[in-house]
């Protein structure tokens, strides 16, 4: 990293109280956005990348939850600022859309009202403008006739435009850090790609850094510059895009990108799974998490590995095993058809 | 006996000879409407700020504190509460500066004198509203705390409005629609005589205090009357009330 990072979040630490004992939702996350970076969070449900990434917004207000570590944005501590100072940093400076548009728009007030809402929040300026602002983003995201559209109730609008509508609010203010997460979960694939180009689109229009959260790595596979891999609660392995998809070094992103069905191979009789659930959250194990689900586990598992940069170049990982021998096992975890079609 | 209530207009008392009943009806609508209006003015707006209080004040000991109080209020029979209400404000407390300003018992008609109608009318208002500002303040509470953990609730704050905004404009609206059609079904009910036990305690001479009077005589025609007059506003109040759920949510206005 050459100049200071927009965004940089140190050790974050985040956890719940509940009957059964202390959920360690999020274990100690550390990660430093750039402007104009997209990263992409990848991880199964669970895994503490929404957390994460609420925390940041300071979003969880459940009295019941603990957070240490550092949130430093510009400069600034987000963890240690008043509740009137956050609010002036969430929708202006770091926005948010989330995961499903059907339930995330305020059912009884109209679209444009709710944009309006955010923008007269943050900025000194008339209803007049405010609506016209509305109207202009509407357009910017592809919404047809956004000029009549404006004055529509969220019940009006199909779920693919209703995320378009988020994302015209959470640009509203022109903030430097868009947070995604799983824009496009709920929605059916052809409206997913069309909600991911308009992401796209308009981070370069408006030169917002984004963090991308999401559990499929064919979401972040053409948009995130670089990616972190989250596994119950901690990253397990960070690199550019390049790294992550043509050297990965963790078992469990070996397995990640052997789960998914491609195109420009054999196809197999099965796809690949990974065995046997993550753990869970309340008893952590003292070694490595994914220990138990690793089919390349040895003794040296048993202690917890550190997050360091083995490979060189910045990409990091989390895992005991040696390089030259993980780029030869991880050839039959990603690809096992080929084990299949030898014997 | 319709056409007599309904075209004629001269059905006739069986007890009180001579009287006749639609007109005695709707001379006593006035004393109805004036407390119960009253009286609703009175419980939305503290059932309003209790429920937006005990949210608030969740996790503290005052929100169950102020459940409780709401609790005694919903248990609290309103023949009771009047008849200490009256105790103290016309008997032992009635000299002191507490109560001097509590006018005699009875209905005094807005027109006669604004004054009086106001004096008279304010304890009846809030012994009858206490029932309801306890029972409509807890089913706030619990339906704003219920919206609180939508996902449009979570946008709102992400926005970076303020939390009060937020509970006002986004949770309390919404929150609202079961208040409505509760509010609908109470408001009918009362002023169709349901504010009976009130007037009867308090001797306002309402539709209330009429029919109580009517079935202690067995008056069949007056009580046709005040029961087809209790149809009547049941069917009013929920047409009104439809209008107002078409208000609070534009997904069920017709396109």
């Amino acid at each position: 990293m050459t100049a200071e990072p927009l965004l940089e979040v140190r050790d974050l630490k985040v956890s719940f109280r509940t009957d059964d004992g202390i959920v360690r939702a999020v274990g100690g996350v550390s990660l430093t956005l750039s402007e104009g970076e997209t990263l992409g969070i990848v991880g199964e449900s669970g895994s503490g990348k929404s957390v994460t990434m609420m925390s940041v917004m300071r979003l969880i207000n459940d009295p019941n939850a603990s957070f240490e570590g550092e949130v430093l944005y510009k400069g600034r501590d987000l963890m240690k600022l008043s509740q009137d100072q956050i609010r002036g940093i969430r929708g202006a400076g770091i926005a948010m859309i989330f995961q499903d548009p059907m339930t995330s728009l305020n059912p009884v007030y109209r679209v444009g009202w709710q944009i309006e809402e955010q923008v007269r929040e943050h900025e000194k300026i008339s209803k007049q403008a405010a609506h016209a602002r509305a109207i202009e983003l509407l357009t910017a995201v592809g919404i047809p006739q956004a000029g009549d559209r404006v004055n529509d109730y969220p019940h009006q609008f199909s779920g693919g435009m209703r995320q378009r509508v988020m994302i015209a609010m959470a640009l509203s203010c022109s903030p430097d850090i868009l947070i995604a997460d799983e824009p496009t979960t709920a929605l059916d694939v052809t409206i997913q790609a069309q909600i991911l180009g308009l992401i796209r689109k308009l981070k370069d229009e408006f030169g917002t850094a984004v963090v991308l959260i999401t559990h499929d790595l064919g979401v972040v596979a053409d948009l995130a510059d670089r990616i972190a891999v989250m596994y119950a609660g901690r990253i397990i392995e960070q690199g550019t895009r390049r790294d992550i998809f043509y050297d990965p070094q963790h078992p469990y992103t070996w397995g990640l990108l052997g789960s998914i069905a491609r195109l420009d191979r054999p196809k197999p009789r099965r796809l690949a799974a990974i065995p046997g659930l993550p753990p869970s959250l309340l008893h952590l194990p003292e070694g490595c998490a994914f220990g138990a689900r690793c089919g390349h586990r040895f003794a040296l598992c048993d202690q917890r590995p550190d997050l360091l940069d083995k490979v060189g170049g910045g990409h990091l990982d989390a895992c005991h095993l040696d390089i030259g021998q993980k780029r030869e096992l991880r050839e039959t975890t990603i690809h096992p058809e080929l084990i299949e079609e030898a014997t | 006996m319709m056409k007599k209530i309904f075209i004629t207009r001269d059905l006739v008392s069986y007890s009180n000879q001579g009287v006749r009943v639609v007109q005695e009806v709707f001379a006593a609508t006035p004393a109805t409407l004036s407390l119960v209006f009253g009286a609703a003015v009175l419980w939305v707006v503290m059932a309003i700020a209790v429920g937006i209080a005990a949210a608030l004040l969740r996790g503290t000991v005052f929100d169950p504190l102020l459940m409780v109080v709401a609790l005694v209020g919903v248990s609290a029979p309103v023949f009771w509460v009047g008849q200490i209400a009256n105790l103290l404000s016309q008997g032992t407390l009635h000299s002191t500066f507490l109560f001097s300003w509590v006018p005699p018992l009875g209905y005094t008609p807005f027109t006669q004198s604004p004054e009086l109608w106001f004096k008279g009318l304010v304890i009846p208002w809030i012994t009858l509203s206490l029932l309801y500002i306890g029972f409509y303040g807890r089913v706030l509470r619990a339906n704003i705390l219920e919206v609180q953990n939508e996902d449009y609730v979570r946008t709102a704050r992400a926005k970076g409005i303020s939390e009060r905004r937020v509970l006002l404009r986004h949770s309390l609206r919404t929150s609202m629609i079961t208040f409505v059609s509760l509010f609908g079904l109470d408001f009918a009910a009362l002023v169709a005589g349901g504010a009976l036990l009130t007037e009867v305690v308090f001797g306002i001479h309402g539709v209330g205090y009429l029919t109580w009077q009517a079935l202690e005589n067995l008056d069949l025609p007056t009580i046709m009357a005040t029961t087809i007059y209790g149809a009547f506003f049941i069917v009013l109040v929920n047409a009104i009330v439809d209008i107002g759920y078409a208000w609070l949510d534009p997904r069920i206005r017709p396109t």
